[in-house]
């Protein structure tokens, strides 16, 4: 069967990549692009695993289908850190602990990322919802929860450093 | 299964007659998983969201145009539209996570005929209508006409809706929508209850429309609500009030459930009066701020 050709931006950089129109996104990235930094848990869209920023929506990448990218631009997990520089979410994240087996990660780093670039004050009641699309069977969510809420601290202060530079 | 995105009604509708097998999608949020859970798939997918009328968001002539395939996030962030039926986004904010209301629409919800979908009991207490197109033309048929029991429409092959028509809300006329989960987030619903409120100046009740949802094959309207309501002052909160009794009752005739893991028929049938009584009064609140 044919394949189709699918040109779009993943994490700035132009990419083109051949597909089966069944595919999902979360298949094309990880199967023909080699970025497996997006996971797969349930594929059906409960679990947030798959989580990337689709035209600044987040989204579950299992519940598009990859022709769907076609022009579009997303934004990964493996497009997170700048170089050796970790972004504020992973650097709390890792101070925090909020993470155990890490397959969830990258999903609740995107969604988070998700949620700050739209608020970047959220309250704790705003971070839980905000990742409630997001299933964490080690940590109990805590760890999590907090640590997002210490990014969104952290990128205030770099936010007024820069300002104030 | 070849994937097609077509830019205009008539290429979809044309592509649609050419393939008995095709069918449509918007946000694919059901329909993936329905392909995971072993459901075969169409020879043809046609994604609605490239033919400009299912991305219409705007009001005119009296009456709110809402594309079929507008995902709930632009509907939930729209003040507008929140601020003209805010049970409608209530009900749609409530269809899974962000993730899930960055893709999900409401020509989905409805289509995909699940009888406990959130956004249709507020859509069918609004009196919305569905602009149909296909090959013999445009239709425009109530939404309560297009879910005739779970998982079937009315709709014929190579036909799609395009659009929601929503009259304007008439002074002192609001909504509301509320459900049962046994938990706080991403579940569906056990009982679901849209109102739609209308109040005279002196804040009394001069129409109302209630609908249920889960509580029945289709959504059931709460058709002795608008007799029971109307009159009374709505504004305060549920009390022991006759006619809230009744309203309760009323709802509880409506139901038709059936038992299943998220809850038994008691269960749904006492919940049905409970949310119905508060949906009332909160689409009265509103409706009392709008006069």
């Amino acid at each position: 069967m044919s394949r189709t050709y699918v040109t779009c931006v993943v994490n700035g950089d132009p990419v083109d990549f051949l597909c089966h129109d069944y595919q999902t996104l979360l298949s094309a990235l990880r199967d023909e692009l080699g970025l497996t930094g997006t996971k797969e848990g349930c594929g059906t869209g409960d679990c947030g695993a798959c989580s990337v920023i689709l035209d600044g929506q987040l989204v579950c990448s299992c519940l598009v289908f990859a022709p769907e990218a076609e022009g579009r631009s997303i934004e990964t997990i493996e497009g997170m850190a700048e170089g050796q520089h970790l972004h504020p979410l992973q650097e709390s994240f890792l101070e925090g602990a909020a993470f155990q087996c890490g397959v969830c990660t990258p999903g609740f780093l995107i969604a988070a990322k998700a949620l700050l670039d739209h608020n970047p004050t959220p309250t704790e009641t705003e971070v839980r919802y905000g990742v409630a699309g997001n299933l964490c069977r080690c940590t109990g969510y805590d760890k999590i929860v907090r640590s997002v809420l210490d990014a969104a601290v952290r990128m205030r202060e770099q936010d007024t450093r820069k300002e104030t530079a | 299964m070849k994937y097609q995105a077509p830019t205009s009604i008539e290429e979809a509708v044309a592509l649609l007659s050419s393939d008995p097998g095709a069918r449509v999608f918007a946000g694919a949020t059901d329909l993936i998983p329905q392909f995971q859970g072993g459901r075969p798939e169409p020879s043809m997918l046609v994604d609605l969201k490239g033919v400009p009328q299912t991305g219409v968001l705007e009001c005119q002539n009296g009456y709110w145009r809402v594309g079929a395939a507008v995902p709930a996030a632009r509907l939930t962030s729209h003040r507008e539209l929140v601020s003209a039926f805010p049970g409608l986004v209530e009900g749609t904010s409530l269809i899974g996570s962000d993730q899930i209301q960055g893709r999900a629409t409401l020509g989905g919800n409805l289509c995909n005929a699940s009888p406990a979908a959130d956004s249709v009991p507020p859509l069918v207490a609004l009196g919305a209508t569905a602009v149909i197109v296909g090959a013999a033309g445009r239709r425009s048929v109530p939404v309560s006409e297009i879910v005739i029991g779970p998982g079937a429409t009315s709709l014929h092959h190579a036909e799609f809706i395009t659009e929601f028509r929503i009259p304007v809300p008439a002074r002192g006329c609001s909504d509301a929508y509320e459900r049962f989960i046994p938990r706080t987030e991403m579940d569906i619903a056990v009982v679901g209850a849209a109102a739609r409120i209308r109040l005279d100046d002196q804040g009394r009740c001069r129409d109302a429309t209630v609908v249920l949802g889960a509580v029945a094959p289709t959504v059931a309207e709460v058709s002795a609500a608008a007799e029971i309501l109307r009159g009374r002052q709505l504004a305060e909160a549920p009390n022991c009030k006759a006619f809230w009794e009744e309203l309760g009752e009323a709802a509880v005739a409506s139901c038709n459930p059936i038992d299943d893991k998220r809850g038994t028929v008691q269960f749904r049938r006492r919940v049905a009066a409970v949310l119905a009584r508060r949906t009332v009064a909160t689409a009265a609140r509103r409706a009392k701020e709008a006069i």
